[in-house]
């Protein structure tokens, strides 16, 4: 009984991860400007990996590794943050204007 | 097996030839290298899903990781030479190599035979006479490096390893002959001075460091070694250098150079000092594997994160103006 709500639970935080990277992906080729395809891709990472983290971390049955899992999404934040603020400001120091609605 | 594993398996295999294809049709060079990236990783979760966590590791940190930012870096370097001074923004480099039908054919004719005979013998391997997977077995249980990959390349791969080290010492020494200036000042202004690019490296180094040693000792046991240890700190040492945090005082003095050198100078002077003992060259005296083994790769580790690094410190010459 617990054993199969921890699968619906996984099942659930798994496809709702991935539901987050495709929103991303169609984000990122949809887009109009560098700006809004950074903003597309840094949900994806954050939330998209997260939840597939969370759904994986309750399947692993060892602390240990859903600790390192963790840890992993954590780096992947501060990175993806990172690089998310490196490429807009050099993009906006580059002159790339920000898109506007007609 | 499943057939959601079958499906990815495909897939992966699918990509491959394709992404392999795309890469080497794109004019674009940074298209290229982007397409090159995507490769290496579709290439690690190949060797992930072949169960070799070892290459896996290595083509992710080396092949996509490194590499891609020694590409990524040199179209950066080459976009700005052809930028100039003027206000125009540079134009993305693009590959300007003619490609007529005879030069495809002087390429595709003995690719294709190679790929042929390649397949050819696979398919036509005779059924091997001497079970080496149980020998390796049992020797690796006598041996005192108990990762079969780790032991394998050690035990009997030595010469492997040891012209691997030598190859990327040359290709550090063909850089620095290449009379490529030094990379200092190259970074944009706003990500150089960026304090969340210089927060970002403070976080990252300890962590980076204690992976890279734990890489290098996880290596005897379970997958790991000198190779994936040595990329991880070499990384850290690309972001440094990058964000000038190491180039200043990472020149070409000759404690560098003895650091790039160290690792093959160690690796031949235990290798002849075993000849001397047991008769053959690499061929460990028995009792001494282990910490001549770890000696080996701590020291491979040092040279391979060096030489990494120092590959990032150059970028290509500015263009000479000729008429424009």
């Amino acid at each position: 009984m617990i054993s199969s709500l921890v699968n619906i639970a996984s099942i659930l935080f798994v496809v709702a991860g991935a539901f987050f990277f495709l929103a991303g992906t169609v984000g990122l080729l949809r887009f109009p400007d560098v700006y809004t395809r950074l903003h597309s891709l840094t949900k994806a990472d954050n939330t998209g990996l997260g939840l597939v983290v969370v759904g994986l971390a309750i399947q692993s049955g060892s602390v240990l590794a859903a600790l390192k899992m963790i840890l992993a999404w954590l780096f992947v934040l501060v990175s993806g943050a990172t690089a998310a603020h490196l490429i807009s400001t050099t993009a906006l120091k580059g002159g790339i204007r920000v898109w506007r609605k007609e | 097996m499943s057939f959601a594993g079958l499906a990815l398996d495909g897939l992966l295999a699918l990509s491959l030839p394709i992404l392999a294809w795309r890469t080497l049709a794109a004019r674009d060079l940074y298209r290229a290298a982007i397409l090159f990236i995507t490769f290496g990783v579709i290439l690690a979760l190949a060797w992930a899903r072949l169960g070799a966590p070892d290459i896996a590791l290595a083509e992710a940190a080396i092949g996509a990781g490194i590499t891609g930012a020694l590409l990524l870096n040199t179209v950066g370097g080459l976009s700005r030479r052809n930028g100039g001074d003027d206000d125009e923004r540079p134009d993305e480099p693009t590959d300007r190599v003619g490609r007529p039908w005879t030069t495809r054919l002087a390429v595709a004719i003995p690719v294709t035979i190679l790929a042929v005979g390649l397949g050819w013998a696979v398919l036509s391997l005779p059924a091997p006479t001497v079970d080496m997977p149980s020998l390796v077995g049992e020797a690796i249980a006598e041996g005192e490096v108990s990762h079969p990959i780790t032991a394998v390349l050690l035990d009997y791969r030595s010469y492997d390893t040891f012209l691997e080290i030598g190859v990327l010492l040359l290709a550090a020494l063909c850089v620095w002959s290449l009379g490529l200036s030094a990379v200092r000042g190259e970074a944009p202004e706003a990500v150089a001075k960026s304090p969340v690019l210089a927060g970002f490296v403070r976080l990252l180094a300890p962590a980076m460091v204690v992976s890279g040693v734990y890489l290098l000792w996880a290596g005897t046991s379970q997958p790991g070694g000198a190779f994936q240890a040595g990329a991880v700190l070499g990384a850290l040492g690309v972001v440094m250098v990058l964000t000038g945090l190491l180039a200043p005082s990472l020149g070409r003095g000759s404690i560098i150079r003895a650091g790039l050198a160290l690792g093959f100078s160690v690796f031949l002077l235990v290798g002849v000092a075993a000849m001397l003992a047991t008769g053959g060259f690499l061929e460990y005296p028995a009792g001494f594997e282990y910490g001549l083994i770890l000696a080996i790769e701590f020291f491979l580790t040092f040279s391979i994160a060096l030489t990494l690094t120092a590959l990032f410190t150059t970028v290509p010459p500015r263009e000479k103006k000729e008429g424009a």
